[in-house]
């Protein structure tokens, strides 16, 4: 599998983003791509990771969505590749339009870094099927903005379709419904404002997110790899 | 050259933390009259004057400058008076 770790001015996530791919799962090339390329058009996989892009200027994740490389991230998106937008990238995932919804600041207004629980509500999902239904993990948060806003019909077409692929086990900012991470309706594009890349290893506090991309992995194997 | 000077609020119904937070403030400093506060953004454009100004500058806001999901936007243009 080939991965495209997206580098944007202000990305910090993408070192994390980078260990995650290269020493947890068995992907044959990580790369990061920066903003200014053009084309991500030869990887299996896209990952956009947390930060600031452009500094959060104007809005999260207004600025970026125009970068040069986004175009043809829009068009892998559109092609079924698996998308993968964490935090800023969920942010930047929402202002291209690959998601519906906006983020706004924290209810309370306050940047929150801590670890909280998550529970993963489809366990049906390229990203999500090393998990089970209803299972609580412990993931990382750190953002000032996260606080999912939709409009009602969103919300239950969300619902209905099985898209909120997170909640947070309580109400941590302020999001509609809890809402932690949603799909697109093919289901090939994951934003969450968790950061499961800061959640590979017990020493750190948390291992709960290496299943995250050791699936995606394991879904670009059962696709691509012949085995005999 | 003219200004064009973009207020960016959120839509109606949508809870504004801020707003809330600075109403509550004033009303801690004794301003009881004050009922709501609504924060936003303005934004001031110095640009070069033209025949479609007003169409331009609604693109501007729909594809960056305001998020249409959350957010509203009006403006309007300042033009310096012929003598």
């Amino acid at each position: 599998m080939k991965a495209a770790v997206i580098v944007f001015p202000g990305s910090n996530g993408d070192m994390d983003m980078y260990h995650a791919l290269t020493d947890f799962t068995d992907a044959g090339t990580v790369d990061f791509v920066p903003h200014t390329s053009e084309t991500v058009e030869a990887y299996d996989a896209i990952f956009l990771p947390g930060g600031f892009s452009y500094g959060d200027y104007l809005r999260s994740g207004a600025i970026a969505r125009f970068a040069p490389v986004m175009k043809s991230v829009i068009a892998e998106a559109n092609k079924g590749k698996p998308v993968l937008g964490v935090c800023n990238g969920f942010q930047i995932l929402l202002e291209a339009n690959l998601l519906p919804g906006a983020m706004k600041r924290n209810k309370h207004l306050k940047y929150m870094c801590r670890t909280v629980d998550v529970n993963v509500e489809n366990a049906d999902t390229c990203f999500t099927r090393a998990y089970e239904h209803g299972e609580r993990l412990r993931i990382p948060i750190a953002h000032g903005e996260g606080n999912y806003e939709c409009d009602e019909t969103t919300y239950e077409t969300l619902k209905a379709d099985n898209r909120i692929v997170f909640t947070y086990g309580s109400d941590v900012n302020g999001s509609v419904g809890n809402i932690a991470g949603i799909t697109n309706e093919a289901g090939n594009v994951l934003g969450m404002m968790p950061h499961p890349e800061r959640a590979m290893e017990a020493i750190l506090g948390s291992e709960d997110g290496r299943r995250l991309f050791t699936n995606i992995y394991r879904h670009w194997r059962d696709r691509h790899v012949v085995t005999t | 050259m003219i200004n064009v000077h973009v207020y960016i609020t959120l839509k109606e119904g949508v809870l504004d933390p801020q707003g809330q937070a600075v109403q509550r403030s004033l009303t801690a400093l004794g301003y009881d009259e004050v009922d709501t506060v609504s924060v936003g953004k303005w934004l001031k454009l110095e640009m070069s004057d033209g025949a479609d100004v007003e169409s331009r500058v609604e693109q501007m806001c729909e594809q960056l400058l305001a998020n249409p999901v959350i957010e509203n936007y009006t403006y309007y243009v300042e033009r310096e008076e012929k003598v």
